[in-house]
């Protein structure tokens, strides 16, 4: 079952097309990949699924219905997530605060309950700090939670983002190039934490990464863009062999020489 | 002394002896020595000094109300500047409530607003219009001015007003990010200020230039406010309401949208926040304070014009927030009493110092270096140092820091460990 259908998706920057008519659908519960070369147009991509852009024509709809035209953060209030290929973390603010932030639209106090401090708004932060607390546990930060998110390192604030992006509880969880900056051990540390999510918390993922050895071992599903277009998709052994593929990363020729 | 210092950190005791002794010894030379401002100022720093010892806040709180309402009025009413002394505490406290209203729309939500004393002047009008007969002008019904007694709804009154005001300057504003939008909200500041300048034609509805007099003062059970000692108490009573208020919403769900709309405006979307409502929230809240004492102001100066509501109000305003620490409510307090004072005493004091010399013929300032001709000058002196040395403010915002027994689980975890188990089966299989 498909749970995000994209349908001749475009985006024009006045004359530079971004993105032209992609067509891709992400099985639910599957991990899927974007890949392409640098400047392919996956954040562009990425940035019209969350609402970010709005697409100059073309569908998206989640569980088939549309989100094109929502704002950022309707779409999330959909069960869409995201991370950032620059980290957008709240640096001034405690590693266990930014995952509260996340958890905005799960929260109900209001202005006058929290002012006149009501035992309901009381009980919901507590809860709230403790469910924060276990995201973190989850992603294996726990240790900095009272850390302002701007001292942690490098790796630490990717997986940040992504305890952050969970608290939304969403139904899709995009990461838009996770693995990039971390080392090796990392990145399996990572490989991991993303199949367990899949498992443990129903989630659908689609992801963008440059690191192929991580793509390929992941998803079952690649997408490759190059130049705005969808030029070749299918499972990671179809990718590998895909002349048109080599050719957008290696050059023309490269394709021959190869094979 | 580093030493010396973490002692008395420490010892619990020792410091109340010490925050006792203090309280004691200032509480003396001010009630003894009536014209002393040093010994008034020092029994207000005791404050300072009480919020950094360790003890509860429950404690602190007691002391420093037992100090502002009982020990503080107490000690200066024995001479004839009492009225004086509480003149300058009741300003700081109005001060100190408009600072920590636009410490939440800069300081946490991180809009830079230069117009803030409009809503100080809305208030101000809301109430100076209808407590004069000034209202008769325009309104169809009713016998205006309003009783004494209506000052008391008047408060919420203004409170709402301010807060409508934000929100509608709010919905044009902030379409436009930081320069610009200091930029629109300063103009906002100097339209409400030229509004109320000439709204005397064709209707008379703010009495122009002239301004509004004879305020009626506020009443309760039959008595009149009229005196600086008096309104001290409702200041302190509508202050107390505002930090606690600040406090709570600070680390509230609502606050931590406000500082996540400040540190990365597209991350908070990406986290569901609404962003045009959340600035609006922020506007709105900081406004109402304002509005608050700016009907306070109304009834204590009982006399309401547009020369009070000057851009250089609301740039003293950013100044005390930016001195004490934005979004630190301690230190944007600390920044407001500081540079209330500053103004209202110590340049003066300094003034009234410097003619005397020249009286006696010790030295001769001339007229144009009077300190309290300088006010713009000491400020900018003060700002540039703090931006050089200490750009956090003098107390910097603290982030809360949690209680990790509070926070580890004893009911399990995210997902059960069984699922857990059955997980990484799958993932070997996977492979």
């Amino acid at each position: 079952m498909s749970i995000l259908t994209v349908k001749n998706l475009t985006k024009q920057f006045g004359g530079l097309v971004a993105n032209s008519n992609i067509n891709m659908e992400v099985q639910k519960g599957s991990i899927t990949a974007v890949i392409g070369p640098n400047g392919a147009g996956k954040t562009t991509f990425f940035n019209m699924v969350t609402g970010v852009y709005q697409p100059t024509s073309g569908e998206i709809l989640l569980n088939n219905e549309s989100i094109v035209g929502l704002k950022p953060h309707q779409v999330t209030k959909k069960g869409i997530a995201r991370t950032f290929q620059n980290i957008r973390l709240f640096g001034a603010i405690t590693v266990l605060e930014n995952v509260m932030i996340g958890m905005h639209n799960h929260l109900h106090g209001g202005l006058f309950s929290t002012i006149l401090n009501l035992p309901r708004v009381r009980k919901e932060e507590k809860e709230a700090r403790k469910e924060a607390y276990r995201l973190l546990e989850y992603v294996g930060l726990e240790s900095f939670f009272n850390e302002e998110a701007r001292n942690l390192p490098y790796g630490a604030q990717r997986k940040l983002e992504i305890a952050r992006a969970l608290a939304t509880k969403p139904k899709v969880l995009l990461l838009d190039e996770p693995a990039a900056g971390m080392n090796p051990k990392e990145t399996s540390e990572l490989t991991k934490l993303i199949y367990n999510m899949r498992a443990e918390l129903d989630l659908t993922i689609v992801l963008i990464e440059h690191d192929m050895k991580l793509v390929m071992e992941i998803s079952e599903h690649i997408v490759v863009l190059d130049h705005g277009e969808k030029i070749a998709e299918g499972t990671p052994d179809e990718i590998r062999n895909n002349e048109k593929v080599i050719e957008a990363y290696l050059g023309k020729g490269a394709a021959t020489t190869a094979s | 002394m580093k030493n010396w210092l973490s002692t008395i950190q420490q010892n619990k005791r020792l410091q109340a002896i010490i925050i006792g002794l203090y309280i004691v010894v200032t509480f003396l030379s001010l009630y003894l020595a009536q014209k002393s401002v040093v010994a008034f100022l020092l029994l207000l720093s005791s404050l300072l000094l009480l919020y950094f010892t360790t003890f509860s806040n429950r404690v602190k709180w007691l002391i420093g109300g037992f100090v502002l309402v009982v020990l503080l009025p107490f000690a200066a009413s024995q001479g004839e500047a009492y009225q004086s002394y509480m003149e300058v505490a009741t300003l700081v406290g109005i001060y100190i409530a408009m600072a920590l209203g636009l410490n939440i729309v800069v300081g946490l939500a991180g809009l830079l607003d230069l117009g803030f004393v409009a809503f100080f002047a809305l208030g101000a009008y809301t109430y100076g219009i209808f407590a004069t007969s000034q209202a008769n002008n325009f309104m169809p019904f009713g016998q205006y001015p309003l009783s004494g007694e209506s000052f008391w709804v008047f408060i919420f009154i203004g409170c709402l007003v301010a807060a409508l005001f934000g929100v509608l300057l709010g919905i044009p504003v902030l379409r436009v990010k930081g320069d610009y939008l200091a930029i629109v909200t300063l103009g906002f500041g100097e339209i409400i200020r030229i509004i109320f300048n000439n709204l005397d034609k064709p209707v008379n509805i703010t009495n122009g230039a002239m301004g509004l007099a004879s305020v009626q003062p506020p009443r309760l059970f039959g008595i009149d406010f009229m005196y600086p000692s008096q309104f001290y108490y409702i200041v302190l009573v509508i202050l107390i309401a505002v930090i606690f208020a600040v406090r709570r919403l600070e680390f509230s769900k609502i606050g931590r949208a406000w500082k996540a709309v400040r540190e990365n405006e597209i991350a908070a979307q990406a986290m569901g926040i609404h962003l045009v409502r959340t600035k609006l929230m922020a506007f709105a809240v900081g406004a109402s304070f304002s509005g608050m004492m700016g009907v306070v102001f109304a009834a204590k100066q009982t006399f309401v014009d547009p020369t009070s509501f000057t851009l250089l109000e609301s740039i003293t305003i950013l100044v005390m927030v930016i001195l004490g620490g934005m979004g630190s409510v301690p230190g944007v307090i600390l920044g407001a009493a500081l540079v209330t004072i500053l103004n209202l005493q110590v340049l003066t004091e300094l003034t009234n110092w410097l003619n005397q010399l020249s009286l006696n013929g010790v030295i001769n300032v001339p007229d144009a270096l009077s300190p309290a001709k300088m006010q713009r000058f000491i400020f900018g002196i003060i700002l540039i140092f703090f931006a050089l040395y200490r750009p956090q403010g003098l107390l910097p915002a603290k982030n809360p820091a949690f209680d990790e027994d509070e926070l580890k689980n004893t009911e399990g975890n995210l997902v059960n460990t069984s699922v857990q188990k059955e997980a990484t089966q799958h993932v070997h299989l996977d492979r």
